[in-house]
């Protein structure tokens, strides 16, 4: 007799799922599908993915496992979550790694072909001892499917062979977790179909892999429960999914195109800044040019050449590739030529974790060149932050005639969420130091190119321009002609000119505003680059339950905001958490002599919600 | 933005002279220094190149040499140790269209540049790399350089150098340097006529040359100019002719692939060797005469253009990768979307 079994429907604001499996299971693409599908269906989303460390770690082992993180919810969502509330795995490794992240009671989706023999070796279960059966799971929810012969049964009329089929288990496990979560697959139909227009017998295949998936929940008896998540309020606009270095790539084709500047990106590759190297090189059709150069040194010095002749430079690295670059960006800031660094951070020294998270380099960013070499610092807060931070950078860099260092780190270079994308005709125009006309530049004829403007700036005047025929160079320079001065009063003159010029942004930028809470509560968390989201998410929660705290974030560093320090001064505390021993501490304190706490964390990790809330409550009475 | 490239216009048309290129800045090397020479006739060659003097620029890195830039009146920069080749590739990749010199020394191309000399020769620039080679650290007062003998006494190897020295030329040809040539400061008219073909060869061009530190390594260069030694120490490259030195008197002649000093009165110049710069074989073995104890005989040096052979340059392929996409659709507002935007109302 058929059993009639009610399916509940859970209501959550948000939930976090995690897609693991070894890397030739398709995961990321699992999870860019599920990703696409809530984006349309109108849910903020922030996912984040993880590659295993090694390149090609063998199949079913615990260094092989890729998992795919995401937070999706009818609220605003600041991270890709911390713990899981479904852990979505093929095989027995990819629990293994996972599990102790799942929240307690939380549903675990298994692959059981995935649990045999073989495989619980390969990911050092004792004694073949297998976590489905042992009663080790208890405290989840366990379903355990399987998928391989689902898959295959579903498709044994397909003319695939027998690994094409098994290919298309993620498609199944997709299909189900639509289910579960109250969403339809159309929108995955229509991506298979155009992925695979060429292979129609692929395209079939994996359809209905999907669509048995779905089924499968609806027909199959052990379900008793859907999740639903409804669509969140997002201001209304144009959406796209962008990650942090596609951000920092566009942002700097936007920043030339839209300002009639040819781009010059040259870059060493290195984890986790490459992918920005490789956006850049597809966009040919821009005019953008692209230099892998030979070292991090040559990278940095042809941005210089480049800049000299009038090119928007950029160059970008992560730590290690920063410090090399050191000595050359000492050299744009004594030649005051515009370009924009960035820094993808990660864990260091030396090259340290270099797949992790860190922010560690801000001591680096602000004081990491010889002598006084003063430059403006920037950082992000969020993959879509990088866009207009990176902007940001070039239009001072250039209406600044200075480097611009922006920090991000790889956190936010590799995690996604949805972005309000910009129309071009209401991106912010960069205003080029004008070629000056007058009498005052000229010397006998000679071009002076050291005159300046009420902000210390210099014109810009490219290699290449008639008349203006100039020596440039590194060694300290006579106040007007640039030509080598060694007199001790030019030098000091120069060192503060140089200092007051990255004073003087100050005034060109946006005073400083709370992001959430009010003035002069109780405690104010400071922050800076990827903390944001986990800081911005613990301060909302605790806001709306009435705790006095405030948030307030940095996108400038250098120079701060002209009205940072009264700001501070209006909360009772100020604690920083940061990814680092308290480096925005030093700088508070120095600056303010503000007395700021710091909340470390140093695990090559970001900080979860909960680890800030309980900073934040110790700080309370 | 793409530069057309610039035709390059007879002397008489910009009407620039020697003087027009020299900055108001006093100069400020010892006197005496081979580098007066080698500024002189860079700076007599370059009205002949008849490009507005806006279109050319001097980079370069740290060193004596290094202080170039700022003698020149044109555009130019005086950048880090080692690194003005680095800086040279990013000005020409923005603007092709510029006629970019490099200016460096045996320390800051072979020691702390090295890595940029390499690949700067390798990727093939259009840039004119002057390499004055003094075979001392003059700057920093007298230390050996990458290039100085082995067994070299000076301040930091008061015992002698342990190190091997770098031969350049063939540093250049294992760079694959698509145009390799040596000059020296004490025969201007052969520097002008390198001087000439490396701004006319397409592509990064390597020219050392011998100069003289009369400070600190004085006389380094004094076989291949002293009137005693010279005519049997140096042999003058010619294209299509054959290789003779000694005033005429001894020839090379290829025993197989090794090189032979022979006597012109038992041995005809007809069967001597033909310099052939294309012929990147022929200037490897050209380039080995320079370490005297691995051949046989007293081989002279040589001067002139060893090596020089076409080939595309990187600017070039890097602005014909932007013309070959050029008709693809550039808008900004679809590349902000990207291919899966959606909307919420
Ligand atoms: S130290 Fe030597 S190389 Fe330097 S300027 Fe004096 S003579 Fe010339």
């Amino acid at each position: 007799m058929q059993k009639i079994v009610e399916k509940t429907l859970t209501k959550s604001d948000e939930v976090v799922i995690l897609f693991a499996g070894d890397s030739g299971d398709g995961i990321q693409l699992t999870g860019g599908q599920f990703t696409e599908t809530v984006e349309l269906f109108g849910n903020d989303i922030s996912t984040f993915p993880n590659y295993p460390a090694d390149i090609r770690a063998p199949i079913g082992t615990l260094s092989g496992v890729s998992g795919f993180q995401l937070k999706f919810g009818c609220v605003e969502v600041f991270t890709p979550g911390d713990k899981y509330d479904v852990l979505v795995v093929m095989n027995a490794a990819a629990l293994k790694v996972n599990l102790a992240n799942l929240k307690t009671g939380g549903v675990i989706i298994a692959n059981l072909s995935g649990f045999d023999a073989k495989n619980l070796k390969l990911a050092k279960y004792i004694d073949n001892e297998n976590p489905l059966t042992d009663h080790s799971l208890d405290g989840y929810k366990v379903h355990a499917i399987d998928i391989t012969k689902m898959t295959r049964e579903a498709l044994k009329e397909s003319s695939l062979g027998m690994k094409e089929i098994d290919r298309c288990k993620n498609m199944f496990v997709l299909g189900f977790v639509y289910w579960m979560f109250s969403q339809k697959p159309d929108n995955t139909i229509r991506f298979i179909r155009d992925k695979f227009k060429k292979k129609p017998e692929v395209a079939e295949a994996n359809i209905t892999a999907l669509k048995t998936g779905y089924h499968f929940g609806d027909t199959s008896e052990t379900f008793t429960s859907r999740f639903q998540v409804k669509a969140a309020k997002l201001p209304p606009g144009r959406y796209r999914n962008i990650n942090g270095n596609q951000a920092v790539a566009l942002a700097l084709v936007a920043a030339a195109r839209r300002n009639d500047l040819d781009l010059f990106y040259a870059s060493y590759p290195i984890t986790p800044a490459s992918d920005i190297l490789h956006e850049l090189s597809k966009h040919k059709n821009f005019g953008v040019k692209t230099f892998q150069a030979e070292d991090e040194i040559a990278a940095a010095c042809a941005a210089i050449g480049s800049s000299f002749a009038g090119g928007l430079a950029a160059t970008g690295s992560s730590g290690p590739g920063i410090a090399l670059k050191g000595e050359a960006l000492g050299l744009a800031v004594i030649l005051e030529l515009p370009m924009v660094i960035v820094n993808v951070q990660r864990g260091g020294p030396s090259t340290g974790l270099p797949t992790k998270t860190e922010q560690a380099d801000l001591m680096q960013a602000m004081f990491g060149r010889h002598g006084e070499a003063p430059m403006p610092v920037l950082a992000v807060a969020s993959p879509k932050d990088c866009f207009d931070t990176v902007y940001e950078a070039s239009r001072i860099a250039v209406e600044h005639m200075t480097p611009v260092l922006v920090l991000s780190d790889g956190y936010i270079a590799n995690g996604a969420e949805p972005w309000r994308f910009p129309a071009s005709e209401d991106l912010p125009e960069i205003k080029k130091p004008p070629l000056p006309d007058n009498g005052k530049a000229f010397r006998e004829d000679a071009y002076l190119p050291y005159i300046r403007d009420e902000n210390e700036v210099r014109p810009w005047v490219p290699v290449g321009t008639e008349k203006y025929e100039h020596r440039i160079g590194g060694l300290e320079k006579e106040l007007l002609t640039g030509n080598v001065s060694y007199d001790p009063e030019n030098h000091e003159r120069m060192v503060a000119i140089r200092a007051r010029k990255t004073e003087q942004i100050a005034g060109d930028i946006p005073q400083q505003t709370i992001n959430r809470g009010t003035e002069g509560a109780d405690l104010c968390v400071l922050s800076w680059g990827s903390t944001y989201g986990a800081i911005e998410t613990a301060v909302r929660d605790l806001v709306d339950e009435g705790v006095p705290v405030a948030h307030v974030h940095l996108r400038y560093i250098n120079p701060f905001p002209s009205n940072l320090e009264k700001l501070l001064r209006t909360f009772r505390k100020v604690i920083i958490p940061e990814m680092n021993r308290g480096q925005l501490s030093v700088m508070i304190r120095d600056r303010f002599l503000i007395d700021a706490r710091t909340v470390s964390k140093m695990k090559g990790l970001p900080f979860t919600v909960d680890e800030i809330k309980e900073a934040i409550q110790n700080e309370l009475p | 933005m793409i530069a057309p490239k610039i035709k390059k216009k007879t002397a008489d048309v910009n009407g620039l002279t020697p003087k027009d290129y020299a900055s108001d800045q006093d100069i400020r090397w010892c006197p005496g220094c081979g580098d007066y020479s080698i500024l002189k006739q860079v700076q007599s060659v370059l009205p002949e190149f008849g490009l507005p003097r806006e279109k050319t620029v001097f980079i370069s890195g740290i060193g004596c040499s290094s202080r170039y830039p700022y003698y020149m009146n044109t555009y130019g920069m005086h950048g880090i140790h080692g690194r003005a080749i680095a800086i040279a590739s990013g000005v020409k990749a923005t603007n092709p269209e510029l006629d970019v010199w490099v200016i460096t020394g045996d320390g800051d191309s072979l020691s702390i540049g090295g890595n940029h000399l390499i690949h700067g020769l390798r990727k093939n620039f259009d840039l004119n790399i002057l390499l004055f080679n003094n075979e001392i650290y003059g700057l920093t007062k007298g230390q050996y350089s990458p290039t100085s003998p082995t067994g070299k006494v000076t301040k930091s190897t008061p015992f002698g150098s342990v190190d091997t020295p770098f031969n350049p030329v063939a540093l250049a040809l294992g760079a694959e340097g698509s145009f390799v040539a040596r000059g020296i400061d004490r025969n201007p008219v052969q520097l002008r006529d390198i001087l000439k073909a490396a701004h006319a060869h397409k592509g990064a061009s390597l020219v050392e040359v011998y100069q003289n530190c009369n400070v600190f390594n004085d006389k380094a260069f004094d076989l291949f100019t002293n009137k005693e030694t010279k005519d049997d120490h140096v042999i003058n490259l010619e294209t299509g002719k054959p290789l003779t030195f000694g005033g005429g008197t001894r020839g090379i002649i290829l025993d197989g692939f090794t090189p032979q000093a022979v006597d012109l009165e038992k041995v005809s110049e007809n069967d001597c060797w033909i310099h052939d710069p294309s012929d990147k074989i022929k200037a490897s073995i050209l380039a080995r005469f320079f370490d005297y104890t691995v051949v046989r005989g007293d081989l002279p040096r040589p001067f002139g253009i060893f090596y020089q052979h076409e080939r595309p340059t990187y600017e070039e392929v890097l602005v014909q990768q932007i013309k070959d996409h050029s008709h693809e659709k550039a808008d900004l507002d679809t590349l902000l979307s990207g291919a899966n935007p959606w909307e919420i109302k």
